[in-house]
């Protein structure tokens, strides 16, 4: 699995960037997947419908390239899952606080040279280097 | 068009996190894992989202309006403040302990795996949560200024 696919990876880029790109053009909305999906849940009103199609287009994509014959590779996931869950606690709580996410801050806001979202995308960065540091190679 | 258009964006935002492998948590903690066997790849991903968002935002902005809605809502926000820092300490914690931040975790339900599942509930609480605890924080504030007027 651990394995440098500069190829695939630059494709995916691309498309995620794209994406993001058209939503802007079209819709005129930022692609954050936290706030989109945190709005879906927590706000009501007109933007829940454009918000809804969003996410059933993110899962349609797997399902899409399954039917074409290239099925999502299982999730590897921690098998405690009092780790999962106190992991989606933070994320969920934590990019909620800080707005943003890898997409929000991480791309759509790093793009357009935020200060904010530069900052945001250092501190998740290092945080998260932090973790996978101590968890893999000192405990 | 407006939820079509929203659903095709989704839909093109999802083949690119699929065909990058960041739906697979081991491929991202590669990533984070700077000093074991780093795999470079994702660093890869985020610069050409980068590189083609920044053009493509240079276009829309040149465009003024967007083809489907009114108005171009593009965020405001510039605070640097204690919010942003802690929370992105504790989205990078959560993100290091598992390796799925939201979008690849909402996709990758569609392996069905419980694991996942029961990360994307989690995180639908903390969201959920977090918009409680605002409430709670604005509420004395919205009270005090009910009583000052």
């Amino acid at each position: 699995m651990v394995e440098f696919t500069p190829l695939s990876a630059a494709v995916g880029g691309a498309l995620i960037g794209l994406a993001s790109v058209l939503l802007m053009l079209l819709l005129g909305r930022v692609a954050g997947i936290s706030g989109i999906f945190a709005g879906l849940l927590v706000s009501g009103g007109e933007e829940r419908r454009w918000r809804g199609t969003f996410i059933a287009g993110l899962l349609a994509a797997p399902l899409a390239a399954a039917a074409a014959g290239y099925p999502m590779a299982m999730p590897q996931m921690p098998s405690s899952l009092v780790l999962v869950a106190a992991g989606g606690l933070l994320v969920g709580f934590g990019t909620r606080m800080a707005a943003g996410c890898t997409s929000g801050h991480g791309v759509c806001g790093m793009a357009r040279l935020s200060p904010r979202s530069i900052v945001a995308t250092l501190v998740f960065m290092a945080t998260a280097i932090a973790v996978v540091a101590v968890t893999r190679h000192i405990l | 068009m407006f939820l079509l258009a929203s659903f095709v964006c989704g839909f093109v935002f999802g083949l690119g996190l699929l065909i990058s492998g960041m739906v697979q948590p081991a491929k991202v903690l590669a990533f984070l894992d700077i000093f074991g066997a780093w795999d470079p790849s994702l660093a890869i991903v985020m610069g050409v989202a980068l590189i083609v968002t920044y053009f493509g935002y240079a276009i829309a902005r040149g465009r003024g309006a967007p083809l489907l809605a009114t108005r171009s809502q593009w965020p405001t926000t510039t605070d640097i403040d204690g919010r942003l820092i802690l929370g992105s300490v504790l989205f990078g914690l959560g993100w290091g302990l598992v390796g799925l931040c939201p979008g690849p975790a909402i996709e990758a339900l569609v392996s069905l795996s419980p694991a996942v599942i029961v990360f994307v509930a989690a995180m639908a609480v903390g969201m959920i949560g977090h918009g409680l605890w605002e409430r709670r924080l604005a509420a004395p504030a919205q009270k005090a200024l009910t009583a000052d007027g």
